[in-house]
């Protein structure tokens, strides 16, 4: 690990200040992913800027037609909250299925969606939910938040302060993990409302997606049996070390199916 | 004299908890990244970043400007030193002795693997080190690479070593060919198959650490290293490298934290920490981060074998003939030539009288870590081999494969394999029946219908294997190619209170040395365990050993049985003057001298104090004292066996495997602590479902990049990943062990993989499929057929 300063603020003001103080100032939330970059020396921020202590980042509450998340809370906080339980099963179960107790007991949903890994869970259940990413300065829908690999809207020292999240009695998200990191090899989240079914798949590669024919053959009557027809763009797979872009492909139609095959869709 | 007291029960054979483990669990081990030396220096390693290029030139100016560096060494600074011997001499088919390619410690001209040291920084701290290290500009004129096998094997490969053409390091046979031949055209079946063993990475929770200075007090090089065999290691540092006389050099391993064999090897990094230290007269500290683990360990396995199976119309084995490409790596490691020739094609007649085998070894190197013995060591190669091609015969046959391992069971020993050896005992019958009543084998078909019922494909695959430990005798091994002899030693001390100190030859990495050595001198002395210390991996205080691998812990404990027993007998001859009886009437149960002659009785403590008084008996005949040490050298190797049952369910949706059923019947000959072999078959077998399923080293083909650099990409196999196991335990005593032990270590990594991928290729009706058979290749396959049946 190469030098660097630390601090760690106790309001989100003084936190931001820290961050426009020094182009090279990183913020670090639980440091899962962080702290093993730094330590490979793939980065070298001048200065770590501790959100632990910052008040404005944490709790969970049930909000109008919601939930509000603190982008500090971690994913064990959010797996264990009764409100989210309540109003959102299956985000708790997929906060749950983060990595191991360790992983989950530092790492924070703020942190995860602003590295959006290709292979990350919270981003598939935000995008099918339609959540909206509270920051220091606006509130993003998640399909404009997340722009692509490890890529999101967030500016230069811009931090995510909170997650809005509606109601969800209906849905679920399967993963099935990459063997080594257990993230997700593909993960498919879906989400049944009044208005009708959204379908995010991640894991494919090329960052998290809607499969919207799948949500138009939903919404007609389809069932997850009937997905094996329905068109799923090719290009929105990659292949690697762990999976060919066709099985992820193969895979993404199986979450979709197993997802609906949950209780949840029973009612 | 004193009432006696109550005989101690028995330890030895029992489950008594292990005595090293509340140190461990409560924070107190004491490894050698957790010690510092006064005046510590660090060092980091410059690391070829190309599978394979030529070194231009090596600019290290700016390194040694930046701050708190105190020396960047080059290769150059290291040419005094001879290159890294390999300790087995294997000679090709042609009578030529094996091409060693040179191996520098630290590179001068070209470099051949990712990872290989091309200078080293030592600095005032870790990081000052670290940042230096990335300051050291190397001009690389990059070469072609080839990192799989058989590409490498293959005409027009790029090559690594001048002095091996075809990068061929031995080109090397065993049995008897034209025997193979002869059975092979009188044969009613043959059973072709061609199969890959993957190569692993060894893994050791605690990575390589070294921590070298010269001690001006005891004017010895003093060197604190995570070793198995770290008297073995002063021998090599002094005889080899001169880095100081024998006697003039201390190695200290302390508590060890794993190494399955990756830490019983001569490293380049540890010769040039030891140097450096002399070089710059300041201790200087090396500890692998887990990256550098990945990237240097030396790493298991990697053969490509094609093989055949000749059988006659009733299922009986004729000849097994084998054909293994075997990867050494960029280089032949300490004992790299040894593992996939005498460790491996010696063991191809598994439990079954096969009348004729041959086998032929071409090693080759390639543009990747050396690779060496990794916890069975060419055993798990040659077991996966023959039980793969067993299951297949069984296949194309149609009979059980439990049946016809048993048509072809060895029934009577000694027995000679056609491939060298002599199994010591064994009854794998008794073992055959015994996995099959753990496993329920009989009950597998309902098992399976029910499975079926759920939309899972269910299957059941077996596994038969014989390995061998206690590798010995010096004699035999020593013509067959050995450097070194195989014996091992130990020096029992009993203090004058009637405590004893055990100095061992043996050194535990986490096998528990401590509780089953003093299980065994307890019961010897008749006292308390908690009266007997184990002293091991100090060579100030332990002189003469062969360390732990090749699970031989058994060869030291029988040093340390015979040194016991010299005790005895000269406490007999003392006790015969204290009880004014002749010696020879002199018995020595359960802690007590006694004679049949009086009913005086003397206690192994109150012998132990009369020895040191010296005043009962006459010193001029008996020296005072009670010290005894033993060397024992094994009259042939031990051969421990077992058969493994695995039960899979696949999810055809997905192609996931789980392992839902896993029985072990072994027979380990006499077990010292049960529940020590217990966590030994455990832990083997965890790593044989990781290697069948899970782990594998991935280099790129072209640039022989590794891939698998980290636990995020090298999927090792967790808590979650196997379930309960069921294990049972014959015993046939191995006639060649003082102690009638046989050793454990291995067996479960020996075991797994091929009962595993048995299972697999049952559960899916298919010949085979490569390890690790991943989630995509099981969907890959079930896909295909898919597509056939429209
Ligand atoms: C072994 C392992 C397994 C894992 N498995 C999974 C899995 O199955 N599914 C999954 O989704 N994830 C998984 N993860 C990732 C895990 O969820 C991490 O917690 C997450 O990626 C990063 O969160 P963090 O709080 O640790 O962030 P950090 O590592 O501290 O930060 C990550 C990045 O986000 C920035 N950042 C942090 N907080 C903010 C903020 N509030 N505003 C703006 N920028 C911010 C940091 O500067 C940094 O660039 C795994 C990680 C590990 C180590």
């Amino acid at each position: 690990m190469h030098a660097f300063a630390y601090c760690r603020p106790a309001a989100l003001a003084d936190a931001l200040r820290e961050l426009a103080a020094d182009a090279e100032a990183r913020p670090l939330a639980g440091g899962q992913t962080l702290l093993p970059v730094m330590r490979a020396r793939l980065a070298a921020p001048s200065r770590l800027v501790d959100l632990a202590r910052v008040r404005e980042l944490t709790g969970i509450a049930a909000a109008p037609g919601g939930l509000r998340l603190g982008a500090m809370e971690t994913h064990a906080a959010i797996a264990e909250h009764p409100a989210v339980k309540r109003l959102a099963p299956a985000l708790a179960r997929l906060a749950g299925g983060i990595g191991d107790p360790q992983v989950r007991n530092r790492g924070t949903i703020g942190g995860s969606l602003a590295n959006n890994d290709p292979a990350a869970c919270y981003p598939a259940a935000l995008l099918a939910l339609g959540a909206a990413i509270e920051t220091d300065r606006r509130t993003l829908a998640a399909e404009d938040f997340f722009t692509g690999l490890f890529a999101t809207a967030l500016a230069p020292g811009e931090l995510v302060v909170a997650v809005q999240v509606p109601a969800a009695p209906a849905a679920a998200y399967v993963k099935f993990p990459q063997p080594a990191s257990r993230f997700a090899l593909v993960g498919a989240f879906v989400l049944r409302t009044e208005a009708g079914y959204r379908v995010a798949i991640t894991g494919g590669g090329m960052g998290v997606f809607r499969w919207t024919e799948a949500e138009a053959a939903l919404d007609s009557g389809a069932t997850g049996a009937d997905l094996a027809g329905v068109p799923l763009d090719p290009e929105l797979f990659t292949g690697d070390l762990h999976a060919s872009a066709r099985y992820r492909r193969a895979l993404a139609r199986v979450a979709v199916a197993r997802a609906l095959a949950d209780p949840a869709f029973a009612a | 004299m004193n009432a006696p007291p109550a005989p101690p029960l028995r330890k030895f054979g029992t489950a008594v908890p292990r005595l090293e483990d509340r140190r461990f669990l409560m924070g107190a081990g004491n490894y050698v990244d957790d010690q510092l030396f006064p005046g510590q220096t660090w060092a980091a390693f410059v690391r070829s970043p190309h599978g394979h290029a030529a070194i231009r030139s090596i600019d290290t100016r700016a390194a040694r400007a930046a701050p708190g560096v105190i020396a960047v060494l080059t290769g150059a600074d290291f040419a005094s030193l001879p290159p890294m011997p390999c300790g087995w001499m294997i000679h090709s088919r042609d009578g030529e002795p094996m091409r060693v390619g040179e191996r520098r410690v630290v590179a001068t001209q070209r470099v051949r693997y990712v990872g290989e040291p091309v200078a080293v920084v030592i600095a005032e701290s870790r990081d000052a080190a670290r940042d230096a290290a990335d300051l050291v500009e190397v001009d690389w004129d990059e070469l072609p690479a080839v990192a799989d096998v058989a590409a490498a094997a293959a005409d027009g490969a790029p090559e690594l070593h001048a002095n091996a053409p075809g990068n061929l390091a031995f080109d090397w046979e065993l049995g008897d060919s034209a025997a193979v031949e002869a059975a092979m055209a009188r044969s009613a079946h043959c059973v072709t198959l061609t199969l890959r063993n993957n190569r692993l990475v060894p893994n050791a929770i605690e990575p390589r650490a070294i921590n070298a200075r010269w001690d001006p007090v005891e004017e010895k090089l003093d060197i604190r290293m995570t070793h198995q065999n770290p008297i073995g290691m002063r021998m090599f540092y002094a005889a080899v490298y001169g880095l100081a006389a024998e006697h003039r050099l201390r190695i200290v391993s302390p508590d060890v934290g794993g190494g399955f064999g990756s830490k019983a090897h001569n490293y380049p990094e540890e010769v040039a920490v030891a140097f450096a230290a002399k070089l710059v007269g300041r201790p200087v500290k090396w500890t692998a981060e887990r990256t550098e683990a990945f990237l240097t360990d030396a790493h298991g396995r990697d053969h490509l074998s094609t093989a055949t199976l000749a059988l006659d119309p009733d299922g009986r084995f004729l000849a097994l003939r084998v054909d293994t490409l075997a990867a050494m790596g960029a280089y032949l490691s300490s004992t790299g030539s040894l593992i996939p020739t005498y460790m491996y094609a010696t063991m191809l007649s598994g439990q079954y009288a096969i009348p004729a085998i041959h086998c032929r070894t071409r090693a080759i190197y390639t543009n990747t870590a050396p690779v060496d013995a990794y916890r069975g060591a060419g055993r798990p190669e040659a077991a996966y081999l023959v039980e793969r091609m067993v299951g297949l015969a069984a296949r194309r046959l149609a009979i059980d494969e439990a049946e016809i391992r048993r048509r072809n069971l060895i029934r009577h020993f000694p027995y000679r394999t056609p491939v060298e050896w002599v199994y010591d005992s064994g009854n794998y019958e008794a073992g055959l029946d015994q996995a099959l009543a753990l496993a329920d084998w009989a009950g597998f078909p309902a098992r399976k219908a029910e499975a079926a019922a759920r939309g899972r494909l269910r299957g059941i695959g077996m596994s038969a294997y014989v390995e061998a430990c206690g590798i010995g005798p010096s004699a035999i091994l020593a013509r067959l190619g050995a450097g070194a002899g195989m014996w091992d030693s130990a020096e029992v001390r009993v203090h004058p209170a009637g405590t004893v100190e055990v100095l061992s030859g043996a050194h535990s990495h986490g096998q528990g040395h401590a509780t089953a050595i003093a299980q065994l001198v307890a019961d010897r002395f008749g006292i308390p365990m908690e009266q007997v210390s184990v002293i091991q991996g100090d060579t100030d205080r332990i002189q003469a050993g062969t360390g732990t691998y090749g699970s031989r812990a058994s060869v030291g404990m029988s040093a340390t049985a015979r040194a016991c027993d010299r005790i005895i007998e000269k406490a007999k001859r003392i006790a015969g003057h204290l009880l004014a009886v002749p010696a020879e009437t002199v018995d020595f149960a359960d802690g007590l001298f006694a004679s049949a002659a009086t009913n005086a009785t003397l206690s192994f403590g109150e012998l132990a104090f009369a020895a040191h008084a010296a005043s009962g008996f006459p010193t001029d005949e008996i020296e005072p004292g009670l010290v005894a040490q033993s060397f024992f050298d094994p009259p042939n190797f031990t051969f421990p066996s077992g058969v493994h049952v695995a039960e899979i369910e696949i999810d055809p949706e997905t192609g996931q495997t789980e392992v839902v059923g896993f029985a072990a019947a072994d027979d380990f000959g006499v077990l010292a602590n049960p529940m020590i072999v217990e966590g030994q078959v455990m832990g083997g077998v965890a790593q044989g479902l990781g290697q069948a399923l899970l782990e594998t080293c991935v280099y790129d083909p072209e640039t022989a990049q590794l891939m698998t650099a980290s636990f995020m990409d090298y999927a090792m196999p967790r808590a979650d990943s196997f379930p309960e196991l069921r294990l049972g335990f014959g015993c046939t005593p191995s006639p060649s062990n003082p102690l009638g032990m046989k050793g454990c270590g291995e067996a479960g990594a020996i075991g797994a993989p091929a009962a595993v991928i048995n299972a697999v290729c049952h559960a899916l009706d298919i010949d085979h499929i490569d390890m690790p058979a991943t989630a995509e290749r099981v969907w890959e396959i079930l896909e295909a057929r898919r597509r056939e049946q429209g």
